[in-house]
């Protein structure tokens, strides 16, 4: 959605005590969540455990403002105005979710930013970097090993792929073909011919129906839409 | 139905012969495609965790993540049973409401950031302070929250509601002129008078720091949001009184983000500076380390 909403302005709803280091907090740890989700549809597709590393303001003021707690809620599922998240701890044990916590120094990232990386029960890892960019907003920056930047406001699809000549056409004609109206397109790249993600965001709910075609081309190893 | 700053609100207002809030509501119809009974749904929804965390903290103690506030909330309502309420009834209940608010969200329960957790209690301090004392329905108060909101919306767009980018004066100020439209209209004031209320809220709070202890959400920030409160009764009875600010609302926007941008890094949420680094204060937590 473009444009600033009413409860953008009385909202969130939110468990305390800060937007950015609280409800940020849920809010990257639930997209990294749904993107380990709808990455692989397997039975054995659960998330075993999560080790977070904190930067900046993050690992200094974590426990004051929950952001543990809040990241941990994220990743079972609680919405920012869960009251569970206050007892996150424990719904990870219950739930069979190991965690850690570390803290990093490294100065140039931005300040409220955490690493989720993220082991399933079959072993499936992923890794995704979220940055709090204030009033609960949040913007995914890295997946894997590549640098990227969405934030899952809108509806987004994630094309995992190699990197050749005809793939972003491809993508472009087969999201043209089912109507989509695309708001942003990116690809991000590690290098010239290796791993590579396109991020398409648009305005309209993208059909399940374009993933398929997408995967028709070889160089594209998998699709995932939020 | 779209608008861009306080004058171009005013128009509307003027044009459709309607109220703020009915103007903001249309505008978010459009802007989301909800229908109005949706947005009027996620508005009472806001309105009843607002109603919630007001008044748990009368009868319940909380205890907040950094141990620096708690208890505050009942204390004044104690105070008051006690006759010791000098400031009258509408003003006791706002500063004891906006101050429960910040106990709620410093022990990790549930609010509505408005416009963020950390002035979340300036508004419902204000709404349910004129509810209990005036009688008025939650209809009411519903209005209230659109105009609160739209007024929220003209703010975050053209200037800041982060305590990190311009200081308190960008949080709770803003909450205060939020609050205070809001009140002028709950009490039968115009958009015009509603405008200048928050004009006369943003000018009283221009240039207030934010210097949390610690780093974390508790103190001062309590104390602010019931100053936040009062500061919006305030200029809602001035409008309502007929006095108009003599400064339009879109150049005091304007003027509150400049002054934000010359307050310095130290008073803008780093914890480096102001209540963060007295001597007394940095027993309490990380001192002049900052949090940036």
């Amino acid at each position: 959605m473009i444009g600033i909403s009413l409860f953008d302005v009385i909202g969130p709803n939110m468990v305390g005590p800060s937007s950015s280091h609280t409800a940020g907090a849920v809010s990257m740890a639930l997209l990294a969540r749904k993107i380990f989700y709808k990455e692989k549809k397997t039975r054995e597709r659960l998330i075993r455990r999560a080790d977070f590393t904190l930067y900046g303001s993050f690992a200094k003021t974590y426990r004051g403002h929950g952001t543990d707690r809040a990241l941990l809620g994220g990743m079972l599922g609680f919405e920012t105005d869960d009251l569970r998240i206050r007892d996150a701890f424990s719904y990870a044990e219950a739930n069979g979710l190991e965690y850690s916590f570390s803290v990093s120094e490294d100065k140039d990232m931005h300040p409220n930013t955490a690493d989720m990386d993220l082991t399933g029960m079959d072993g499936r890892k992923l890794f995704v970097r979220g940055v709090s960019l204030g009033g609960g907003k949040v913007k995914i920056t890295r997946l894997n090993q590549i640098e990227v930047d969405f934030t899952g406001e809108y509806s987004t699809l994630i094309v995992s792929q190699t990197d050749k000549q005809g793939v972003a056409a491809h993508i472009t004609k087969c999201l043209s073909d089912c109507g989509v109206n695309i708001a942003f397109m990116r690809i991000f790249r590690e290098a010239k011919g290796a791993k590579a993600y396109t991020v398409v965001e648009s305005d309209e709910k993208i059909p399940e129906a374009v993933m398929d075609s997408i995967k028709k081309n070889p160089y594209i190893a998998n699709v995932t839409l939020l | 139905m779209d608008f861009k700053s306080g004058k171009e609100l005013l128009d509307l207002c003027e044009k459709m012969q309607m109220p703020i809030s009915e103007v903001m509501k249309r505008r978010e119809a459009e802007l989301t495609g909800m229908r109005e009974e949706e947005i009027d749904a996620g508005i009472k929804k806001a309105l009843s965790i607002m109603d919630n965390s007001a008044h748990e903290p009368l009868e319940k103690e909380m205890n907040s993540m950094g141990g620096l506030i708690g208890g505050e909330a009942r204390r004044l309502k104690e105070g008051s049973k006690e006759g010791k309420s000098f400031c009258g009834d509408v003003i006791t209940k706002a500063i004891t409401y906006a101050m429960a608010v910040l106990e709620v969200n410093a022990s990790m329960g549930v609010i509505v950031a408005a416009p963020t957790a950390g002035s979340s209690g300036v508004l419902p301090g204000v709404l349910f302070a004129l509810k209990e004392e005036w009688g008025l329905e939650d209809e009411v108060l519903h209005q209230g929250l659109y105009t609160a909101g739209a007024v929220g919306y003209l703010l975050m767009r053209n200037a800041s509601v982060s305590g990190a980018q311009a200081g308190c004066q960008a949080e709770v100020g803003s909450a205060s002129a939020m609050a205070a439209a809001a009140a002028v209209e709950m009490m039968g004031g115009t958009p015009g008078q509603a405008l200048s209320a928050a004009v006369g809220a943003l000018s009283n709070l221009l240039g207030l720091v934010c210097d949390p202890i610690g780093g974390l959400v508790e103190n001062p920030c309590q104390n602010r949001n019931a100053v936040g409160a009062v500061n919006a009764l305030i200029n809602a009875q001035q409008a309502l009184a007929g006095i108009r600010q003599k400064i339009p609302f879109d150049e005091m926007a304007q003027v509150m983000l400049n002054v934000g941008r010359n307050l310095p890094f130290e008073l803008r949420e780093s914890a480096l500076g102001g209540c963060a680094t007295a001597p007394s204060a940095c027993g309490l937590g990380g001192c002049g380390k900052g949090i940036g």
